[in-house]
């Protein structure tokens, strides 16, 4: 072989082997799991095949089944692991189980898709809320820390940290791999999605509010709520997420102008949007309301729904857009939500109304919330209240991150 | 807790100082100025001259070393402090991001040390 096909045909195996990590770790790291409840253990034995997998497979070629090398590989390092680390009379019983399992396996390539209850550990009550995610990003999709710790604005050492943490608590703490009983199926449920969505990351459509957490993680987010949909096909709020999350990301190419400034979503050139995106959105949230129970992440959806529809009417029907909010503010009276519903009053009732809404809302709980600000700012200058505008301005101002919101911003202040 | 923000700014950013009244960065540091008071964290804080107006003194050998402008020669200089009393340094790194310095330079977020200022200070 030439040095040239030899590098192709070396990068091709590598590419090979990342789409397989990609697509197998997280059933990998579930399944390893599932019995011992040591994520962390199963995390490490996989990657040592994996590393395994990059030494071996460019010389002897990718393997008829690559999930099942992988876990064979993987399966062999765990139980070193497991040995090194436990007593080993506590861990005879798992040892057992694993050696019992790998006879099986050599038998039959199948083995059972666990992450559900994998997402299901992630989002477990017992662990920090704010873990959920991480966890998630890291054992179902295979994130490293360091990029799960840039999304969410945290030094990757802490990260790692709290993410060694979560996972002894989830070896220790008596955390069951296991899909919950359906008295308490729902509350658990949201709290997965929950999850999911704020890898996502939303907010940016409302008034140049931006909610800057984990807007690095979209397509992160996006193949968890497929994983969980693959898993869970007839839950109508995941297909409602599904839908939201789909409904921006359709949007992602309109957000900015070719140089570069913040283009706020009613200004936004529908032609730029993904059709494809928006019709699947679309599937989804019939989807979900086919199934006839209505929940916030389908209201979110079906308020981005009518923003996309502006691409065919050409208008955007405020009125319908406000009586979502009105339903989502009974759900799930967040502070995002009381602030989109202001701003929709605004378009539907005029600014007079959209200030009484805004008003209603706790000084308290906002000195920190830019889409308040924002949303405030906007309302006011209507009003022509310019002092009370130039300080709900500088306010919103304050409190971006986003360099081209801020850009955007500063000019509407004046 | 306090934190302090140390930014560091490009030589752009030191010379954008002399804009005028509607110099967009400006703009954004009165705006995140605001935010800051407002929002009840705010505790002190300085803009610094530019870095060449700086000196540095080291004695070395009982010998005085006077040095042009300040210690280390990198592209980002110290620009300012700003001092914030907040709950914990997720906190922190949110209002940092915030910060206008942060997309065009860099801001180091540094836990204050009350100890040692107690120890010193007596």
């Amino acid at each position: 072989m030439s040095g040239n096909a030899q590098e192709n045909s070396e990068r091709s195996t590598h590419r090979t082997i990342e789409r397989v990590a990609r697509e197998s770790y997280g059933r990998l790291v579930a399944y390893l799991s599932s019995h011992t409840r040591d994520v962390g253990s199963a995390e490490d034995a996989l990657s040592n095949a994996l590393v395994a997998a990059l030494e071996t497979w460019p010389q002897n070629g990718v393997p008829q089944n690559p999930q099942a090398w992988l876990l064979t590989a993987a399966r062999h390092s765990f139980i070193d692991l497991v040995r090194h680390q436990q007593v080993a009379e506590a861990s005879e019983p798992t040892l057992a189980l694993l050696r019992e399992e790998s006879k099986e396996m050599t038998l039959s390539l199948e083995f059972p898709d666990e992450r559900l209850k994998l997402l299901f550990v992630c989002a477990h009550p017992a662990i920090d809320p704010a873990m959920h995610t991480p966890l998630m990003l890291q054992t179902v999709l295979g994130l490293d820390a360091a990029r799960i710790a840039h999304a969410f604005l945290i030094s990757p050492a802490t990260m790692g940290q709290r993410l060694v943490r979560a996972k002894t608590k989830i070896r220790d703490g008596g955390i069951q791999f296991e899909i919950p009983q359906e008295r308490e199926l729902p509350q658990r449920l949201d709290a997965v999605l929950e999850a999911i969505y704020a890898a996502f990351g939303i907010g940016w459509d409302d008034m140049a509010g931006v909610d800057q957490r984990g807007r690095d993680l979209a397509e992160e987010a996006i193949w968890l709520v497929r994983v969980l949909l693959e898993l869970m096909p007839k839950e109508a709020e995941a297909h409602g997420l599904l839908a939201l999350m789909l409904h921006c990301e359709a949007r992602r190419a309109a957000r900015r102008s070719p140089d570069g400034r913040y283009v706020p979503l009613s200004e936004q050139d529908c032609q730029k949007w993904s059709r494809p995106l928006l019709e699947e959105a679309e599937r989804h949230l019939g989807e979900a309301s086919s199934r006839g129970r209505m929940g916030r992440f389908q209201l979110e959806a079906a308020i981005q729904s009518v923003h996309a529809e502006r691409a065919r009417s050409g208008k955007i029907h405020w009125n319908a857009v406000m009586m979502f909010y009105e339903q989502l503010i009974r759900i799930s009276p967040t502070l995002g939500t009381r602030t989109g519903y202001a701003a929709a009053v605004a378009e539907a009732k005029g600014a007079e109304a959209a200030l009484a809404a805004l008003d209603s809302i706790a000084p308290d709980d906002v000195s920190a919330y830019q889409p308040y600000w924002a949303v405030r700012a906007h309302v006011l200058q209507q009003l022509r209240k310019t002092p009370e505008a130039l300080d709900a301005f500088d306010r919103a101002i304050g409190l971006t991150e986003d360099p081209a919101v801020r850009q955007f911003l500063l000019q509407r202040r004046g | 807790m306090q934190f302090a923000l140390l930014i560091f700014e490009s030589s752009e950013a030191f010379a954008a100082r002399s804009g005028d009244e509607k110099d967009p960065y400006l703009g954004a540091w009165r705006a995140y100025y605001k935010a800051l008071v407002e929002a009840n964290i705010y505790v002190g804080g300085n803009p610094l001259q530019p870095p060449e107006t700086g000196t540095t003194v080291r004695l070395r050998d009982g010998k005085r070393r006077v040095q042009d402008g300040p210690f280390a020669d990198t592209k980002e200089q110290l620009g300012g402090f700003t001092i914030l009393e907040l709950p914990s340094l997720d906190a922190a790194l949110e209002w940092a991001a915030r910060c206008p310095a942060a997309a065009i330079g860099a801001v180091e977020v540094r836990p204050v040390s009350p100890e040692y200022r107690r120890r010193v200070t007596g």
